[in-house]
């Protein structure tokens, strides 16, 4: 018997609406009860005191960028297990844009495999919708869900082609996985490196005008009513996804959408720096967008806050804007992130938030997490809500600690993440 | 006042910058500084042809990722009538096309022993980021769309010549403003010292977002000719452009050139400004480019003045700067 007993927390379960202080009992990696506990417990029983902390359901990220293989100078599948362990994931989803992609059931084993070494969270695979990720003849998406694909993706490459996403969601009803775009249209988009504005024409620097991604959304949006398909966008950053994102949910229709924390807490007026860490993807937008993107979160138009976890090597970074690749390190520093800019501010409570970052991108994703009821697996997060941390190059166990809130005071601190029942990260 | 010799030459206190590096960012006493002391550098230097020693035993690197003719030459004469050497890079043939990477580029030749570095670049930023990343003065001579602040001083050093003071003064900018170095540089450094400034081009070309900064834009030429009086006429950069802008050169032509017949429809003493290369029969007609309203070419005579001045201003200000890229 491997048990433990997390006592005093503040159970916080967005799958039944729980906000109270709790115990949590935790027996060969499930959970077997809750309080109010029956019985004596046995003092053997190690005990795990969360007073004044967030006892919550672990973390899920629905698109994180390991890199392994082919691009492990950025991050690998242990390396980037660590990180998000820290970051209080139990459960992620790893992107297919390694080299080769992730478009065979060999590609999805040898994730699986070196998910297993790792010992870290639950790393599920998304297997590439088109062969080689090239964007034109859908990959054998039956035999990637056989293999153990929970989802299908591009990203970060948008899916251009239509007719290829239309036949996708389509083909992958009878697998019932979602198709996650990274909405964009490439012509639209062009060189851009920030998002078009009054800085990106100060600075001269190409802009990514908005509508490259409304109109790949309304695009999106309508392949996935006309073909019943689940259909995931984002993450969007524009208040024209925002609108059409919520036109279509009050129709009904089965999407779902998701936005990065940067995108919620900082503005395109940092790249006034010229600073190749604030080149992000999607790109730092204007007060006006984020803003609607804050209250897009809370009243439920966007479901998930993912990581945006695109982990590039210090030397890539260190180039010219133009030529240094999109990306940062998101797991470490998502939830503080998102935790700081919606519930300081209150935005949100923290059962919206746990439910944003953990039990509805379990749900888009289609994999168990995200509650915590007797039966359920014991995949916890121990949140200690007040810590304030400033963000340093030191702090990081992904490779990459390219970030555009390096020196940025956050507020809430993971302490610890169980997996499965078992205390795989506890902070110092 | 001028100066006739070297010695004459006194350091103004106000200016405390290690690096040049945008027009945005200086204050309208920086940019006076400047055109002061440029003036006094073409006084005492004869139109720029005499040399000073006020640099002697110094070293000026040009490093220039982007093709040049008239900037770089500029510079280098600049340093030269100063007394300075000068290092001449051009990224063809260089250990850029081995894979270094700009900056290594820099550090190498820095550690050479140079006092300033030079640099064009077709990438909005770099000359910023060489700023965080050398310990020499850094002066900016282009980056991509972004500045090109010694083109706009040495533009407004030629309007100062001829109309003394910028209060009250309308400069149109004329072209294409997006991809315009020597437009950004000229919209900060003509509106900090008091000219009303106007960006005409192609709707394409002209964001209404200026508008917003607090410019006037137009897109009709012939409208507000009557008004200026200042024309810079910029080139069309194709070599920028990802989709084509405008349906044809002549089009083009037809609503934006200078030509005869819009100079006579101009103010009596219109300055006809361009900062090259010119591309006659585009942007401006051969009769308007060698007419008696043209100061194209002083204005490449001022550019060595305000280079010699930047030159100057930097390498006496090492050691007051008070941040890394100030």
């Amino acid at each position: 018997m491997n048990s433990l007993l997390i006592e005093n927390g503040r159970l916080v379960d967005p799958s039944v609406q729980h906000d109270a202080v709790a115990r949590l009992l935790i027996d060969d990696g499930y959970v077997v009860a809750i309080d109010p506990l029956d019985g004596d417990l046995p003092p053997s029983i190690p005990r795990l005191n969360a007073a004044g902390k967030i006892v919550a359901p672990g973390l899920v990220d629905l698109c994180s960028e390991l890199r392994e293989p082919g691009r492990d100078e950025d991050e690998t599948i242990a390396s980037g297990a660590l990180a998000a362990l820290a970051g209080g994931y139990t459960s992620i989803l790893c992107s297919s844009n390694t080299h080769p992609p992730i478009d065979s059931p060999g590609a999805v084993e040898f994730v699986r495999q070196k998910a297993a070494q790792a010992r870290g969270p639950r790393i599920h695979v998304t297997g590439c919708v088109s062969k080689q990720r090239q964007g034109q003849e859908m990959a054998e998406l039956g035999l990637l869900v056989d293999a153990g694909a929970v989802a299908f993706s591009d990203s970060p490459a948008p899916l251009a082609n239509s007719a290829l996403l239309r036949r996708a969601l389509e083909y992958c009803r009878m697998f019932d996985r979602p198709i996650f775009d990274r909405p964009e249209v490439p012509e639209l988009a062009g060189r851009g490196v920030m998002h078009e504005g009054c800085h990106s024409l100060v600075l001269g620097l190409a802009g990514l005008p908005t509508e490259a991604e409304d109109l790949a959304v309304a695009r999106d949006v309508r392949l996935a009513e006309a073909t019943g398909g689940r259909l995931h966008v984002g993450p969007v950053s524009t208040m024209g996804s925002v609108d059409l994102i919520s036109r279509v949910k009050s129709r009904g229709i089965q999407v779902t959408a998701s936005v990065c924390p940067h995108n919620l807490g900082l503005t395109d007026e940092k790249l006034r720096s010229f600073d190749a860490r604030y080149k992000v993807h999607p790109p730092l937008r204007s007060g006006r967008h984020v803003e609607t993107l804050r209250q897009a979160v809370a009243d439920g138009t966007i479901d998930v806050i993912q990581t945006g976890h695109m982990p590039r090597a210090r030397e890539k970074k260190m180039d010219d804007l133009d030529l240094a690749p999109f990306g940062m390190t998101s797991l470490e520093t998502c939830l503080a992130a998102s935790a700081t800019a919606l519930v300081r501010s209150g935005v949100l409570d923290w059962l919206t938030l746990i439910d944003r970052m953990s039990t509805a991108a379990a749900k888009v994703a289609g994999i168990k997490g995200g509650r915590l009821q007797v039966g359920d697996p014991a995949d916890v997060v121990i949140i200690d809500p007040d810590f304030a941390w400033t963000v340093s190059e030191s702090s990081f166990r992904s490779r990459c600690s390219s970030t555009p809130l390096l020196g940025c005071e956050l507020y809430g601190r993971i302490t610890e993440t169980i997996v499965g029942g078992e205390v795989r990260f506890q902070s110092i | 006042m001028a100066a006739s010799s070297a010695s004459e030459f006194v350091f103004p206190t106000a200016w405390k910058r290690r690096h040049l590096l945008d027009l945005e960012t200086l204050t309208a006493e920086e940019i006076t500084i400047l055109l002061d002391t440029a003036q006094q550098m073409k006084d005492a230097t004869g139109n720029c042809r005499r040399k000073l020693s006020l640099l002697s035993g110094k070293t000026c690197a040009n490093l220039f990722f982007e093709n040049s003719t008239r900037t770089r030459n500029s510079f280098s004469l600049a340093a030269k009538r100063l007394g300075a050497d000068t290092v001449e890079f051009s990224s063809a043939g260089s250990s850029v096309a081995k894979g270094e990477t700009f900056v290594d580029t820099a550090k190498t030749i820095e550690a050479m022993g140079v006092d300033w570095v030079v640099t064009r670049h077709a990438t909005p930023g770099t000359p910023h980021l060489l700023a965080r990343e050398l310990a020499c003065s850094v002066m900016n001579a282009g980056d991509g769309p972004h500045e090109h602040p010694t083109q706009g001083l040495l533009d407004m050093l030629t309007i100062r010549q001829h109309r003394q003071s910028f209060e009250g003064l309308t400069v149109a900018l004329v072209g294409d403003i997006a991809h315009s170095r020597t437009a950004r540089s000229n919209l900060w450094g003509l509106s900090k010292l008091g000219a009303h400034v106007i960006v005409c081009g192609p709707s394409t070309l002209v964001s209404p977002r200026w508008e917003e900064l607090g410019f006037e834009v137009a897109h009709s030429l012939d409208d507000i000719l009557p008004r200026c009086d200042v024309l810079n006429l910029l080139r069309v950069q194709f070599e920028r452009q990802v989709t084509r802008p405008f349906p044809s050169i002549h089009e083009y032509a037809a609503l934006y050139a200078m030509n005869g017949e819009r100079m006579s429809r101009s103010k009596k003493d219109i300055l006809i400004m361009a900062p090259g290369p010119i591309n006659r029969g585009v942007e401006i007609t051969p009769e308007v480019a060698d007419g008696p309203h043209s100061v194209i070419l002083e204005q490449v005579t001022n550019g060595i003045a305000v280079r010699m001045a930047a030159l100057w201003l930097l390498s006496n200000a090492s050691d007051n700067a008070t941040s890394p890229t100030s």
